[in-house]
């Protein structure tokens, strides 16, 4: 019998069941579409269904919610707190905001498009996305758990000079502490 | 020297079974909770899935040897804790580490996760959890004096420090010592309100105040393992109560059915409850519980 390395085992279906099925959300909801949040987690859309959870810091999460616009000072905080969460980790990008800069794309202090900046997975699209497509993104991201196409921390520590390098591009006082992740 | 087979199965399997029924109860008070909050809530086997993810996380931080070895502390804290409860009573395979002392060892070994935490929590320096811990402690000074005074009673009624012992003592319904000494079981049951960490003494891991305290600075496998040894501890909480108050359990039908009608009792006060501060919940336990223990021992004192 040979060993082929592509061949799923009987603990990677488990382990990408129970990745797929057990999202931990830390939410950096600064923009406007952090409204859009509450809705999604209580009674009427009841996001806990799908294993959506909140968590309480960036160590403990999965996935890095990113609502609406980013001004070049959150997305100092964002960078820091997406190194800090253990991997595999996902980023939803939220919002037009995040996809091309939406209503504030002239904006001489907010970024224009995020997967510059940090490995987004999914973008969900609307100004601001119902409750109903927030839910929806979610559901694509397990899909492309499931399949293994969500990797972007991977990606992330492999072009971390091309990152770092736009990173600094607007993030003019660059003093971020080492450590590792 | 003759190898009890029964025994060494029993030590395998009990903190085994402990964990799958702990960790479905916690997914069982999920769902409850948002049934509660008129939503349908997550599956029954929630918790476990996310117990799975938390272990098969690729990467980990570590702020060194005191937090590697926290969550091992705690889950050591809640093997032996199992060990020493008789999770039924009568059984060939599941019969306990009993010695004729071993409710006091419990009340010493039940704290011993805590302090192991306390002190693997300090190395992260993370302030939230440092306030988590200062909290936690608090609230274990307050509990632990209403829950000590109700087991003394019972030691003191029934001559007595083992819990095979106590479980012989209630050989029929009406022998249990809910009915036999009611003043300790009202202590009881309050001091175990706050030893179960539900809200309205849920302020150590407070999300939305102290970003979940002492776990804060923990992820991957620590938070996966301390997940684990809560799982267990709740179960092991649960069979010690079912063993002193409600006589135990012949069967595991017996035991799920009672284990989960006592475990009822914090989560749904707790569901119902806004959060105490410190000092209000430690001001209640040291008011009501521990009156009702003061008065549980002096009854048992004035009758001997």
């Amino acid at each position: 019998m040979t060993y082929d390395k592509n061949s799923k085992k009987i603990v990677d279906i488990i382990q990408s069941f129970a990745r797929k099925h057990s999202l931990w959300i830390l939410g950096y909801g600064t923009g406007c579409g952090a409204i859009e949040i509450p809705p999604t987690m209580t009674s009427r859309y009841d996001g806990e269904r799908f294993g959506l959870r909140g968590a309480a810091t960036p160590r403990q999460a999965d996935v890095l919610l990113i609502t609406g616009y980013l001004a070049t000072k959150t997305l100092k905080r964002v960078i820091r707190s997406y190194e800090q969460m253990q991997s595999p980790k996902y980023v939803i990008g939220f919002g037009s905001c995040t996809i091309n800069g939406g209503m504030y794309w002239d904006s001489y202090n907010t970024i224009n498009a995020l997967d510059q900046y940090l490995p987004v997975d999914v973008f969900i699209n609307g100004c601001m996305p119902r409750p109903e497509s927030v839910i929806s993104g979610f559901i694509e991201l397990q899909k492309l758990i499931a399949e293994g196409r969500a990797d972007g921390a991977e990606k992330y520590q492999k072009n971390l000079e091309w990152y770092r390098e736009n990173q600094k591009k607007v993030i003019h006082n660059w003093k971020m502490p080492d450590y590792n992740w | 020297m003759e190898i009890n087979w029964l025994k060494v199965l029993g030590i395998v399997i009990t903190p085994i079974i402990a964990f799958l029924v702990g960790v479905t109860y916690g997914g069982i008070v999920r769902n409850i909770t948002a049934r509660v909050q008129n939503r349908f809530g997550p599956p029954p086997t929630q918790n476990l899935w996310d117990i799975i993810k938390l272990y098969s996380k690729k990467t980990t931080i570590n702020h060194g040897v005191m937090q590697h070895l926290a969550p091992v502390f705690a889950i050591t804290a809640s093997i032996t804790t199992l060990y020493f409860i008789p999770v039924l009573r009568d059984s060939k395979i599941f019969v306990n580490l009993s010695f004729s002392g071993d409710l006091i060892f419990l009340l010493y070994i039940m704290v011993f996760g805590s302090l192991g935490m306390a002190l693997g929590v300090g190395q992260t320096g993370n302030p939230n959890a440092a306030i988590g811990v200062s909290r936690g402690l608090s609230m274990m000074v307050g509990y632990e004096i209403p829950f000590v005074l109700s087991i003394v009673a019972i030691m003191i009624q029934f001559q007595t420090t083992s819990l095979n012992e106590l479980l012989a003592v209630q050989d029929k319904f009406t022998n249990w010592i809910i009915f036999q000494s009611p003043l300790a079981f009202i202590a009881g049951i309050l001091a175990f309100l706050g030893m179960m960490g539900y809200a309205p003494f849920d302020v150590v891991i407070a999300p939305a105040e102290i970003a979940s305290g002492p776990p804060s600075e923990f992820g991957g496998k620590y938070l996966g393992l301390m997940q684990t040894s809560g799982s267990i501890f709740t179960f092991a909480k649960l069979v010690l109560f079912t063993d002193i108050f409600l006589g135990g359990a012949g069967d595991f039908g017996t035991l799920v059915v009672k284990t989960f009608l006592l475990y009822m009792i914090p989560v749904l006060t707790g569901i119902v409850n806004p959060r105490f501060r410190t000092e209000q919940a430690i001001r209640f336990f040291w008011k009501w519980p521990t009156a009702f223990g003061i008065l549980a021992v002096l009854v048992v004192v004035w009758k001997e």
